[in-house]
C-alpha cells in the first residue's frame, strides 16, 4: 500500500519523538500544565463563525476562561463526514451565511490574545489543501494557533503537512480509532505532536449518554505505543464522563454538548457549561490517574 | 501535461499519477485494508473468478450485445457507430457488474449488510438486487432531490427489500448521499460493506471498481474485432464519477490508435456555473477519499453540481480519469443538457432504444466527434465502404427511470400532471422549440 512518508522527526522511537524535537508545542504545554495542576486536560470544540464570527470568538474566550486547556476551532466544511447532526447543522448554517476561511485566522488571533488556552484548528484536509499547506501553516502560526486536528488525514498522506508543521512549529494531532491496528497506532503515535486524539467509539461526533468502554483500550494502546499524551473524544458531554476518562487519559474532548449550549444559550452558556465540565477534570489527588 | 510512458492498463492504485490515495477517517482505514486484502486475494482465486463469471453469464446477461446503429448514424456519413449494450444487463445498467463483484467480496468478508449511495438510482437498484440475491440487509442513501426525480427507482429498491434513506443535507444530491453513507459506515463497519458505486473514493475502490467493470471494454474490444475486423477509432462514454467510462476505456488504454472520449455533464452550459464538468472546470483537491479534480470554490468548499441526469450530478471524478486527462490519453468534453436531450431523442426515434440520460451524453459526444471528422474532411459521403471511421459508445443504461424527466423536458405531459418522479427543473431547462 502507500509509502509511509512521515517527515524527519516521525520515524524515531515511540515516545521519543515529541520531546526530542526542538519545537515548542503549545498544546503539550497546556496539557502538561493541567497534569501538573492535578487535572485532566479539558479540550473544547466550537465551530468557527457559529452563530456569528463575533459570537464564536466570545464563546471560545468563555471556553478558555472557564477551564478549557485547549480550544479546538472547527472550520466549517461542505462535506464533513466525521460530524454528527448537531455540528453539521451548525457548520452548514455558517457556510450558508457566507463564512470565508480568512475569518478563521482572525478568530484564532482574537482568542489567543484573550485566553491562555492553546488554540488548535480542526479541519478537513481539502480546506488546507486549497489554500496550500505552506500558506495555511504560516497563517495559522502567525495568528498564534498551536496546530491542526485532521479528521480525514492519515499519516500516509501527510508528507507535506509533516514538513510544514515542523517549519512553523505546529502540532499535528492525528486520530486513532478502536479499529486501528497496533501497527497503525504506532504510526499515528509517532506522527503526532501535542497529543493523540483517541476516538472513543466507531461513529461520528455527537453527545452520548455513556462513554464507550472502547475508549480505555484506545488510550492504553496509544500509551503503550509511546504516546505521551492521549485525549479522548466523541460522545463526551458531562463532568462524570471527564472524571471517568481522567482515570486513564490525559485529556477529554467535548464538542457537541458545547455547540448545543452555544446554539441554545449563546457564549454565556458555553462559559457556564465549561465551568461545570471543569469540575469533572479535577482529580481527587494529584496524579491519581 | 504529465509525461507518461509505458502501459496505462492496470495501474494498481492507490495513486494514479498525483491522484487517488486514501483521505479518510482513521476509523475506516482498517476496513479499507480489509477490502483491499480481500479483493486482492479473490482476484487471484479461481473459485471466486469462476463464481463471478457464472453470475455474469447466468444472472447479469453477459456478454452484452454490441449493436450497430446505422439510422442513428445516418447524418454522420463515413462513420459507423456501435453501442455497447450495458442497458440490456439485469437491472438495466452497467452498475450490476461492480455490484455483483463487491457483493461477493462482502460475503467473503462475512459482512451481513450492504450500504450504498445512489444518484439516479441505478447503483441503488443494483445494490438492492445483489443484497436480495445474497440475503444481505441493504440501506441505500439517496439525496432527497434525487428521490423525487427518481421516485420509480426508490419504489423499485424498496420492492427489493432495501431501505432508502432520503438525505436532506447539502444540495440533497449524490455528493450528500455519499457523505451520509460514509457516516453510516464509520459506525457500522464491523457488519457492513460500503458498496461504493463508482471509480472514486479511497483506495482500493477506484482500482477495484475498474476491475469489475473492465469486462465492458474487454467484450467490446473482442466484439468489434469480430464484427468489423479492426479496433475502433474512438470510444465514447459519459463521465460522472466515471465507472462505465473506465470500464470501457480499460481494454483500449494501451491501443494508442483508439481515441478515448469522456463526456461530462455540461448542465445548463459550463459558462452558467450550473454543470458537473469537474475535469473541464474543476480544480485539484480532496473529496470523498481521493485526490482528484473537483468543483470547489476558492476556500475549498465543494460547489453544488447540476445536471439533468441525477447520475452525473456529482462535483468530482474518479482519480484515474484525472490522470488520463493530464497525460492526454483520454479527452474529456462537456455536453450540456440540451445537446444531451437531442441525442436522447434521436436514439429513441431512429433505433427504438430509450437510453439513460447519462448515456445520452456519450451519444451526443459521439455525434459531435463525427461532425468534427466531417468538418476536418476526415470522412464524407464518399468515404468508401470499409474505410469508415468507427465509434463505440457505451450505452451504460436504459432510460426507463428517466421517462418522467424526459417526458417533461419534451413537454409530453399535460401541464397539470406532476407525477412523482417528474423534474420541475427539466421543464425549466427545456429550450424554446424543443420538439415533441
Amino acid at each position: 500500500m502507500t509509502e509511509h512518508n512521515t517527515g524527519q522527526d516521525a520515524g524515531q522511537d515511540a515516545g521519543q519523538q515529541v520531546e526530542t524535537t526542538a519545537i515548542r508545542s503549545l498544546t503539550t504545554q497546556s496539557i502538561e500544565a493541567a497534569r501538573d495542576a492535578g487535572r485532566t486536560a479539558l479540550i473544547g470544540y466550537l465551530p468557527a463563525g457559529f452563530p456569528t464570527v463575533e459570537d464564536s470568538i466570545e464563546a471560545a474566550v468563555a471556553l478558555g476562561n472557564n477551564g478549557a486547556d485547549v480550544i479546538e476551532i472547527g472550520i466549517p466544511y461542505s462535506d464533513p463526514v466525521m460530524d454528527g447532526p448537531v455540528i453539521q447543522a451548525a457548520t452548514s448554517q455558517v457556510l450558508a451565511d457566507g463564512f470565508r476561511i480568512d475569518a478563521v485566522f482572525d478568530i484564532i488571533r482574537a482568542v489567543t490574545q484573550r485566553t491562555d488556552a492553546a488554540v488548535v484548528v480542526m479541519t478537513y484536509w481539502n480546506i488546507v489543501d486549497r489554500m496550500g499547506v505552506e500558506t495555511f501553516a504560516r497563517r495559522l502560526a502567525e495568528a498564534g494557533g498551536a496546530g491542526i486536528v485532521t479528521p480525514d488525514l492519515v499519516p500516509e498522506e501527510a508528507g507535506a503537512w509533516f514538513e510544514a508543521s515542523d517549519r512553523y512549529g505546529l502540532d499535528r494531532i492525528f486520530l486513532t480509532a478502536p479499529s486501528s491496528t497496533d501497527e497503525r497506532v504506532k504510526l499515528i503515535t509517532e506522527s503526532s505532536r501535542g497529543f493523540v486524539y483517541g476516538v472513543s467509539v466507531m461513529g461520528v461526533t455527537g453527545a452520548r449518554s455513556e462513554v464507550s468502554t472502547a475508549a480505555e483500550n484506545v488510550v492504553a494502546r496509544a500509551h503503550a505505543a509511546g504516546a505521551p499524551r492521549v485525549a479522548v473524544g466523541l460522545g463526551i458531554s458531562k463532568p462524570e464522563h471527564i472524571r471517568e476518562i481522567g482515570a486513564y487519559a490525559d485529556g477529554a474532548i467535548v464538542g457537541t454538548a458545547l455547540v448545543v449550549a452555544l446554539r441554545d444559550g449563546g457564549p454565556a452558556a458555553v462559559g457556564t457549561l465549561t465551568a461545570e465540565l471543569a469540575t469533572g477534570a479535577v482529580k481527587n489527588s494529584r496524579g491519581d490517574a | 501535461m504529465i509525461e507518461h510512458t509505458g502501459s496505462y492498463q492496470n495501474q494498481p492504485g492507490p495513486y494514479f499519477g498525483p491522484y487517488g490515495g486514501r483521505w479518510m477517517p482513521e476509523s475506516l482505514i482498517a476496513a479499507l485494508e480489509e477490502v483491499d486484502r480481500t479483493f486482492t486475494e479473490a482476484r487471484d482465486d479461481p473459485e471466486f473468478t469462476a463464481e463471478l463469471q457464472d453470475l455474469f453469464t447466468n444472472y447479469v446477461n453477459r456478454p452484452s450485445l454490441l449493436t450497430e446503429v446505422p439510422r442513428f448514424a445516418q447524418d454522420s456519413p463515413g462513420v459507423r457507430i456501435f453501442l455497447k449494450r450495458e442497458d440490456l444487463n439485469h437491472t438495466g445498467s452497467h452498475k450490476i457488474n461492480n455490484v455483483i463483484g463487491q457483493a461477493l467480496l462482502a460475503r467473503r468478508m462475512g459482512k451481513t449488510r450492504l450500504i450504498a449511495e445512489t444518484g439516479a438510482g441505478q447503483h441503488g437498484v443494483a445494490t438492492a438486487t445483489a443484497a436480495a440475491l445474497f440475503g444481505l440487509e441493504c440501506t441505500v442513501y439517496m439525496g432527497e432531490v434525487d428521490t423525487q426525480r427518481q421516485a420509480l427507482n426508490v419504489a423499485r429498491m424498496e420492492m427489493l427489500g432495501a431501505t432508502v434513506i432520503p438525505v436532506t443535507t447539502g444540495a440533497r444530491t449524490l455528493k450528500d448521499a455519499i457523505n451520509e453513507a460514509l457516516r453510516d459506515w464509520v459506525a457500522s463497519v464491523d457488519t457492513t460493506h460500503y458498496l461504493l458505486g463508482t471509480v472514486t473514493g479511497p483506495a482500493p475502490f477506484p482500482a477495484m471498481v475498474r476491475y469489475f467493470h473492465s469486462v465492458i471494454g474487454e467484450e467490446a474490444r473482442e466484439q468489434i474485432l469480430a464484427q468489423v475486423g479492426r479496433l475502433p477509432d474512438a470510444v465514447c462514454a459519459c463521465v460522472g464519477g466515471g465507472s462505465n467510462a473506465i470500464g470501457l476505456f480499460h481494454a483500449f488504454l494501451d491501443d494508442s490508435g483508439v481515441e478515448l472520449y469522456g463526456l461530462e455533464a455540461g448542465g445548463k452550459g459550463i459558462s452558467t456555473g450550473e454543470h458537473a464538468a469537474s475535469i473541464n472546470l474543476g480544480r485539484t483537491g480532496v473529496l470523498h477519499g481521493a485526490r482528484t479534480y473537483l468543483m470547489q470554490d476558492e476556500d475549498g468548499q465543494t460547489i453544488d453540481s447540476h445536471s439533468i441526469s441525477a447520475g452525473l450530478d456529482y462535483p468530482a471524478v474518479g482519480p484515474e480519469h484525472a490522470w488520463l486527462n493530464d497525460t492526454g490519453r483520454a479527452t474529456y468534453e462537456p455536453v450540456d443538457d440540451a445537446e444531451c436531450m437531442d441525442a436522447f431523442q434521436r436514439l429513441c426515434r431512429t433505433e427504438g432504444i430509450v437510453p439513460a440520460i447519462e448515456s445520452a451524453h456519450a451519444l451526443a459526444g459521439a455525434l459531435r466527434l463525427a461532425q468534427r471528422w466531417a468538418d476536418e474532411g476526415v470522412v464524407s459521403a464518399s468515404t468508401a465502404a470499409g474505410e469508415e471511421k468507427i465509434i463505440v459508445i457505451n450505452l451504460s443504461g436504459r432510460g426507463d427511470k428517466d421517462v418522467a424527466t424526459a417526458a417533461k423536458y419534451f413537454g409530453m405531459l399535460p401541464d397539470a400532471a406532476t407525477p412523482e418522479g417528474g423534474d420541475a427543473e427539466a421543464v425549466a431547462a427545456r429550450p424554446e422549440g424543443a420538439q415533441n
